[in-house]
Order: C-alpha cells, then structure tokens, then sequence
C-alpha cells in the first residue's frame, strides 16, 4: 500500500518535471536559433547525468576513464565530482577530463595541467561572436584565418551551425578545445581514436543496469511464486508472465527451433526479448530514469548482436557448416560463388540484427523531438506566442501519435530481434536429412 | 571538423564502454535469469502441462467410470422396477387366490351348514313323523283298545297282535 502511493506521487512529480524539462529544447544557446536537427540529436546521444530540468542535472555514479597516451585510469566517484554548474558545465576539470553539457570530454591541450583545476565556460557566449579573437588565444586554430577567405555559401551556413558548438573550457583566462571519447568507427561515420576511452556508468549504462535489476526483481518473484504456488493457476505478476513467456516458448522458440533443442535456448531468447523491450518501453519515458536510448544505441544492439552470433556458431552443427563452406547437392562451379556468399551471411545476419533494432528505436526518438520541436520552431524560439501555441497543439497530438506507434515497435522490435535470433540458431542446429544422402 | 565534433551522431558510433557495459550487464543477467528464473519456470511449467495432462486424464476416465456406473445402476434399477412389478403381481394373484379360496371355503362351509340344516329338518321330520306315527299308533291302539275291549274283554292275542301291528308302523 505504502509503495503504491510513493509511486503515485513519483509519478505525478515525474509527469510535471516532464513538462519542465521541455525547457531543454531550446538550451542550444540563448541567443542562437532554435536548431532541431542538433537538439534531436542531443536528445538521443549518451550523456554522463540525467537532464531533470533547467539547471539541474543528476550526477551518475562511477566515472572511469582509460587514457591511451599511457597517463592510466581515472576513477571518480560520480559526475557530481566535476562540480556540475550552468548547463550541465562542470566547473572542475579533472585530468583534463571535464563536463561539458553534462557529457564528459576532454582537454586537447597536453600542456594543460592533470589533477583537480578550477575552469569557467565564461568566453563561450563570445566565441562565435568574435570568431578571430579567440583564434589566437585557442591552440588548434592557426591554420584556420586563411581558410575562412575562401569559405563559400555552404560553408558559411556551416560557420553559422558551429556557433555555440565550437565548446572551449577556459583556464587563466585561455581557451582550450574539447576532444569527444573514442568511437570504433575509425572515422568513417564522424568519429575515432582520441586519446581517452569512457568506461563510465553513462546514461545508457544506467538505463541497462535499471531495467537489468527491474526484471530480475520481476523474474525472481515470479520464479518464487511458481515454487510456493506449486500446481496452482498463475496470479498476479505471474499471470503477466507467464503467457509472455509462453509465447516465446510456443510460437517463437520450438517452430524456429524445433522441438529436440529448443529447450536450452530458452533462457537467452527470453532474457533478448526482455531486456531489449525493457530498454525499449524505458527510453520511451521522457523523464528520470527513463529517457536513455540504450536500445537506440548502436553500441548495445552490437553488443547485443553479438550474442546471437556467437550462440549461432558455437552451436553450428555439422550440417550448417557444411552448408556454409561446402553446400551439399550443387555443382562445385556454383560452389564457388555460393560459399563467399554464405560466409558473408554468417556475419550479415547478426549486421541486420543490430542496425534494424537501432534503426527503429532511434527513428522514433528523433521523430518525437521533432513533434515537440514544432513549438520552438513555429513560435520561433519564444518571440512568436500564436506560433508557439499552434505548435503546441499540433505537437501533442502528433506526440501522441508517435508515441503509441512507437509502443508498438517497442515491442515488435523486441519481437523481432528475438524471432530472428531463434531462426539464425535454429538454422545452426537443425538437421538436414536430405543432406546425407549428398554426401 | 569541429561541427562533427559537437554535433556527433553519437547513437551510430561505436564506442569500447558502451559495448563492455553492455557485454558484462547482459551477461550477467542472462547467466542469473537462466539460472533463477528462466529453467525454474520453464520446468515448472512443463510439470505443471504434465499435471494438467494427467488430471485430464484421470477426469476421463472417472467420466467413463461414471458412465458405466449409471448404466449398472440404471440396470439395476430396472431390474428391481421389475422385481418389483412380479412382487405386486404375485401378491395380486395371491391375494385374488386366497380370496377364491375363502369363497370356496365358505361356500363349502354355507353348503355343509344348509346340508346339516337339511338333515336335521330331515332328521327332525323323521322323528316328529315317528312320533306322530306312535302317538297315531296309541291313540288307534286305544281307541282300538277301548272298541276291542267293549268287543274283546280279556282277549290277550289280540292286544299281542296289535303292539306287533304298532312295532311295524315304527319300522317305517
């Protein structure tokens, strides 16, 4: 009873704070237009505190940094230990690591001194303003004078975007540029090596962990209520479950599978199902602790995606083996051209999983911070009340729309990493009758 | 540059923290799911099919048993519907015999009454006839005497032949 009526009030406290937080929308600066290509994205990517509202940011527990120049690993006990200030801008850089938006990145500069310094983000506002000013003052910025002559439209459109982006921490009274955490792309979608990796509880490392203790606290209870309730018909939580879990076990696992090997698979599709509709029905909440998009980050459905194809393999019979290298019943011509054809399958099947999850999951998210962006573009970031309430209006319910869309590919997406995954191992144990006579 | 750098697509980057995280908490939870949750409940569940399975069973067969129980017991029945059909049919016809019989009895009885009834008016007849025969006989006799004595004083044959005149008349 006592638990329900604190949830009741979280809840409405959650709901209003929600409504606050849309204050964000337009923190892309104070005077820069509302920009909701970047704001989309800001919503979307990984951050070091969870956003409440305004100014105030929750810290995250456990910050870990690994830096590759050979400087070892920095531990702080939670974000809060940047000092976090205006903007989710700490005010403490600590080995160069600071916070900035409340997302951790880094000092270039190795010039800059490790340990515990005091910074301020005061020059920001006057950056893009006075793009020449700061050029001598900023380290990594000589070669750029003579480039801005030769700028063409585009570019200045470009310069116009970089204003408010182009982040220096000042120190002294100098300015120093920002490096992001490494990315595995090797540069081919924006990202690379820098001179840190981030092993911190992110955003979206809570939001896995939150939804890893909320199930197994769920689970754990309904497999206690199937020992104490021994013979009886389900109840409660247990009757929620139990035809969930039936249904993957009926119409997922044994025609995917089959009925000899199903049985041992059962516990990894149900824990995929689970937790990726948990991350995905989770980032759908627009308030602590939901809001991360763990399920819309390709580092989680990778890692994911991973498990299905090492399940897949490890658990490849002969016969998919076979069929893979050496494709039974065939001309060895077609041979050839079959079997790079396969072995590309083999690790285009988990590729598939991981960008359709992804895909799904982030398209959504982006679509809704667009709806809502609707007000600040239409009212024109506050100087235009009509629009703004036209853009209102339209946004709720096209909010609502795309919400209860996105519900559904919640949990389809969930649905459908799960099917496929128990199609791709059901293919790996399968047994081929016809094959023996092949060979 | 410095455009891509604030304003990353962060979701499509790859990044080594995000990808151990992931690795380490699902692993986990799968490994502990697997063990606390998912087989115990998978095995629970196929018992609990198993129990079903057999209870249906089991209520099968106590239908079929039921079944044959109300055909016996409607045999049964039957059978003592008729029983009992005979028992009034039989008492019927007992009861019809015995009322026949005491008919018979008592006609026999009435026909033995009326039969006595007659032989002793028969009985009675023949005697007051004897009577009246002898009482007949002695006043002839006397009369006869009285004449015959007036005619035959102190004849002692005659008297003789008349008592065995009188003795004759009692034979009849």
């Amino acid at each position: 009873m006592r638990t329900k009526s604190i949830f009741r009030v979280f809840l409405l406290l959650a709901i209003l704070i929600g409504g606050f937080s849309n204050q964000t929308l337009a923190s892309g600066g104070n005077d820069a237009p509302f920009n909701p290509g970047e704001t989309a994205l800001h919503h979307i990517a990984d951050a070091h505190t969870f956003h409440f509202f305004g100014d105030i940011y929750i810290p995250l527990p456990a910050m870990i940094f690994y830096d590759r120049n050979g400087e070892g690993i920095t531990f702080l006990p939670s974000s809060a230990s940047f000092d976090i200030g205006k903007s989710g801008n700490g005010n403490i850089a600590i080995d160069r690591y600071v916070l900035q938006h409340g997302v951790v990145r880094r000092i270039k500069d190795t010039s800059f001194p490790m340990g515990k310094v005091n910074i301020s983000w005061e020059g920001h506002a006057s950056h893009g303003n006075d793009h020449s000013g700061h050029d001598h003052s900023g380290h990594d910025h000589a070669g750029h004078d003579h480039g801005q002559k030769e700028k063409g439209m585009k570019d200045k459109i470009m310069d116009e975007l970089d204003k408010g982006h182009e982040v220096q921490a000042f120190y002294n009274g100098k300015g120093f540029d920002l490096e992001d955490r490494t990315t595995l792309d090797g540069g081919l979608a924006g990202g690379g090596m820098t001179s840190y990796m981030d092993f911190s509880i992110t955003k979206n490392v809570f939001t896995m962990l939150f939804v890893a203790f909320l199930l197994g606290f769920v689970f754990l209870r309904v497999a206690k209520a199937y020992r104490t309730r021994d013979g009886q018909a389900p109840k409660g939580l247990q009757g929620f479950i139990e035809p969930l879990f039936v249904f993957i076990q009926d119409e997922v696992a044994k025609p995917m599978i089959g009925e000899k090997h199903y049985a041992r698979f059962m516990p990894y599709l149900m824990s995929a199902f689970f937790f990726i509709l948990g991350l995905n029905l989770l980032g759908q909440i627009p308030f602590f602790p939901g809001s991360g998009n763990a399920s819309g980050t390709i580092s989680i459905t990778i890692a994911l995606a991973l498990f299905t194809f090492l399940i897949t393999n490890l658990n490849g019979n002969r016969d998919y083996w076979t069929h893979i290298l050496w494709m039974p019943g065939i001309p060895a011509a077609v041979k050839l051209i079959i079997t790079p054809v396969e072995v590309m399958g083999v690790f285009l099947k988990p590729i598939v999983l991981f960008i359709r999850l992804f895909a799904n999951i982030t398209a959504g998210h982006i679509v809704i911070v667009a709806f809502v962006g609707l007000i600040f573009v239409l009212g024109e970031s506050g100087k235009n009340l009509v629009g703004a309430g036209v853009g209102a209006v339209a946004a709720t319910f096209l909010t609502m729309f795309m919400m209860a869309l996105e519900l559904l590919v919640a949990v389809l997406q969930a649905y459908i990493f799960t099917i496929l995954s128990a199609s791709y191992i059901g293919a790996a144990v399968e047994e081929h009758h016809h094959a023996e006579e092949a060979h | 540059m410095t455009f891509l750098a604030a304003a990353r697509f962060w979701p499509i980057l790859p990044e080594p923290g995000l990808i151990f995280w992931t690795i380490l908490i699902f692993l986990i939870f799968w490994t502990l799911m697997s063990k606390f949750a998912f087989k115990p409940i998978a095995s629970a569940l196929a018992k609990r099919n198993g129990d079903i399975e057999d209870a249906l069973k089991t209520a099968e067969q106590a239908r079929l048993e039921m079944a044959n129980l109300k055909s016996e017991n409607e045999k049964l029945l039957s059978e003592a519907r008729e029983e009992r059909a005979q028992m009034l049919k039989e008492a019927r016809d007992t009861g019809a015999a015995t009322i026949e019989e005491a008919k018979d009895k008592a006609r026999q009885e009435a026909q033995k009454i009326i039969n006595n009834a007659r032989q002793e008016i028969e009985n009675q007849k023949a005697q007051a006839m004897r009577e009246v025969k002898n009482e007949a006989g002695n006043m002839a006799l006397e009369i006869a005497e009285k004449v015959i004595r007036r005619e035959l004083k102190g004849d002692p044959s005659q008297t003789s032949f008349v008592n065995d005149l009188v003795n004759e008349i009692k034979l009849n």
